[in-house]
């Protein structure tokens, strides 16, 4: 177990590190110009423009700066250098928004509750009800509830995050006012300003996504119904809810458990169309708007950040296959 | 309880068919056996014979929605055909129990061999798990699995296969059934083991003196531990007696062929075997008369009745061996003759 979070963990940090060398060599390939972008295409006089790339250490070769990037992160640096506006970074320092000068870490300590607060709770959503109604068609296969849970599943899944949102927020929000719009409210700040403030972008997270939950989780109740302990089971004289919840269940969860955590992973580094349809202003949102402006940092820190859960939930999973399976040894070969 | 006279297990004109996309399928069309506790009825026959079917129709484990029973099957009595679910659950497992070909996959690989023990054992049973554990570790000692204090505690996968099997016997014999189902339990085993088993079966029946079903496709090992023999083709009743009967003076062309298939220690090393051609029916399509007749190398096939109609389940006449009887066509004197001259002279049979 210990060694293989040690080893798990180092290769993380390496991905990390390929991703990092990744994003800064197609920032540099590009044509993109953060300094025009910042002080204005119209007004910009050589002289400032000249300024600011000097400021930001743009005119430097790029494995300089990120050697400076770097260093930045496990000692801290000094944006701006001798400049009497010079930015203190301490470690571990993402670099300084190019637009507004504000600290990456600021910005990705902003931006990280708003999208942790939307995966997280359609996550919830997503998973308990598509799996319950997967299991529930799988146990009723071939009734009307199955054929009409898996029409309804395969329409939500063919749908847009954006088209369901808007939807919901015009027919709920808009016109009915059954549902508060959506904003971030800090759980610390209001816990039902919070709920109330998520409860649309979840629902809408929660129905395209259950849709794969509900196909995934019937297919699989489904084969594992039809394995030979499930009939010892019913050979021993259980009841039909021991079997299916007992038995059936505890074994086609696995593949659910790999998905949930690829998919929340994924999601933890922003969910840029959701947020972008409820005017959240997440990591998603962030990234997305940073690479239109050329900035940099802000675009390496967040999908740094993105990488990280990545990785992070890959471990979680790995963790969990063993919790659920007895015959997964942890560490004998890769955790798989 | 049951009598002599009043076998424990009392199977009467059984069919079983099944729904699909491609039509209808006669897995078992109209068997009829019989039997006693303290006994071993062995069912033989190849993949398709419909002998798996008829011993999950005993248990009602096949899948109602898709499922025609006919006929009866009475468990002390009791008709479990059309027996609601809720009612028929309370027999399974505890009145009636059944081991599985691979207890590998039997086993549910997510919990010890305990827990499936004491869950066993709990559902018949109002006791605490303190005392369905005591139980458990009885059986499993029982079974002849070493340490069982320790093994209750482990995995399936951690156990060997001839382990597993002993386990997987351990926990249908937790609530004492009067009738055990064995389905080719020594099939998915190594060769050294499956005797092991076999013998285990044989002193568990002697001690628990339950009725037992014991599936195979091997001759031989029913010649071994049976008492009655049942062969199946084609989801019929090929050949029914005691197993001297069957073994001494076979009947069917179809026992023949089983026979003749099948290797001998004892005889000549060099001696081919002899492979029944061809390939079991197709339930769906079942041929005309006979259900054997395309791969009997006897049939009468000009003028005579074996593509036509369907042979009967008559007793032997001329010889007087109560209880054997045979679906065949075949003058019964043909019979007698064809196996003296050709067949008993393989050697295989003794």
């Amino acid at each position: 177990m210990f060694r293989f979070l040690i080893k798990r963990v180092l290769l993380g940090v390496s991905t990390l590190f390929a991703i990092s060398v990744t994003v800064f060599a197609l920032f540099f390939m590009g044509p993109a110009d953060p300094a025009a972008s910042m002080c204005g295409t119209k007004q910009c006089t050589p002289v400032q423009h000249e300024r600011i790339t000097t400021f930001l250490e743009l005119d430097r070769p790029p494995h300089e700066q990120y050697a400076s990037y770097m260093r930045g992160i496990f000692v801290g640096r000094t944006i701006g250098g001798d400049s009497p506006d010079a930015i203190e970074c301490p470690a571990p320092c993402l670099g300084i928004n190019f637009r507004t000068y504000e600290q990456v870490s600021t910005v990705i300590g902003r931006t990280m509750p708003i999208t942790f607060s939307i995966v997280l709770g359609g996550a919830v959503l997503y998973v308990l009800i598509g799996t319950g109604l997967g299991m529930l068609s799988a146990i009723k296969r071939g009734s009307i509830f199955d054929r009409i849970a898996s029409g309804t599943a395969l329409t939500f899944a063919s749908t847009q995050i954006f088209f369901i949102g808007s939807v919901l927020l015009l027919v709920f929000v808009y016109q009915t006012d059954l549902l508060p719009l959506p904003k971030y409210v800090p759980f610390t700040e209001s816990p039902l300003g919070w709920l109330g403030g998520m409860i649309v972008p979840w629902i809408a997270l929660g129905l395209i996504n259950s849709a794969q939950y509900a196909r995934l989780s019937r297919a699989q109740m489904i084969e594992t119904l039809s394995e030979d302990f499930v009939r010892t089971a019913r050979a021993k004289g259980l009841a039909i809810a021991p079997i299916y919840f007992r038995h059936a269940l505890r074994a086609a969860v696995t593949p659910i458990v790999t998905i949930a955590g690829l998919d929340i992973g994924g999601q933890l580094g922003g969910v840029a169309i959701t947020e972008t349809t409820f005017s959240l202003n997440g990591m998603g949102r962030t990234a997305v708007r940073a690479i239109d402006e050329a900035n940099l940092p802000v675009v390496m820190g967040i999908v740094l950040f993105s990488a990280m859960f990545l990785v992070l939930s890959t471990i979680i999973v790995d963790i969990l296959y063993s919790v659920i399976d007895p015959r997964v040894k942890l560490g004998t070969s890769g955790g798989h | 309880m049951s009598t002599a006279n009043n076998p424990y297990l009392q199977v009467s004109n059984l069919r079983v068919k099944f729904e699909t996309h491609d039509g209808t399928v006669k897995a078992v069309d109209g068997v009829t056996f019989s039997v006693e506790k303290g006994k071993t009825l062995g069912i033989v026959g190849e993949s398709g014979s419909g002998k798996s079917v008829t011993s999950l129709a005993i248990m009602g484990l096949h899948n109602p929605k898709s499922t025609l029973l006919q006929g009866e099957i009475l468990v002390d009595g009791r008709n479990v055909v059309g027996m609601p679910d809720d009612k028929l659950r309370l027999l399974r497992g505890r009145d009636m129990a059944m081991i599985f070909q691979d207890p590998l996959t039997a086993l549910h690989p997510f919990y010890t061999i305990g827990r499936q023990l004491v869950e066993a054992y709990r559902v018949h049973h109002k006791v605490t798990k303190a005392v369905a554990k005591k139980r458990a570790i009885e059986m499993l000692d029982r079974v002849g699995i070493p340490q069982p204090q320790r093994r209750f505690g482990q995995y399936p996968h951690e156990f060997s296969g001839g382990m597993r099997q002993r386990a997987m016997i351990a926990m249908s014999l937790i609530n004492d059934p009067n009738l055990l189902i064995a389905d080719e339990p020594t099939t998915a085993l190594d060769v050294t083991v499956q005797a092991q088993i076999l013998d285990l079966l044989n002193d568990l029946q002697r001690e628990f003196h339950s009725a037992v079903i014991l599936i195979t496709h091997d001759l031989g090992v029913v010649s071994q531990v049976a008492d009655d023999v049942l062969v199946m083709y084609g989801g019929r009743v090929a050949e029914y007696g005691t197993a001297q009967q069957v073994m001494k003076l076979p009947q069917h062309p179809y026992t023949w062929g089983l026979l003749a298939s099948m290797p001998s220690l004892r005889g000549d090393p060099e001696a081919d075997l002899l492979p029944i051609k061809g390939n079991p029916p197709s339930l769906l399509n079942v041929p005309p008369g006979c259900v054997f007749h395309p791969r009997c190398r006897y049939a009468m096939l000009k003028g005579g009745p074996c593509d036509r109609e369907v042979p009967e389940l008559l007793q032997l006449r001329t010889v007087d061996e109560p209880g054997h009887t045979v679906a065949c066509h075949l003058p019964e004197r043909q019979r007698i003759e064809t196996y003296q001259e050709e067949i008993s002279s393989v050697g295989v049979a003794q």
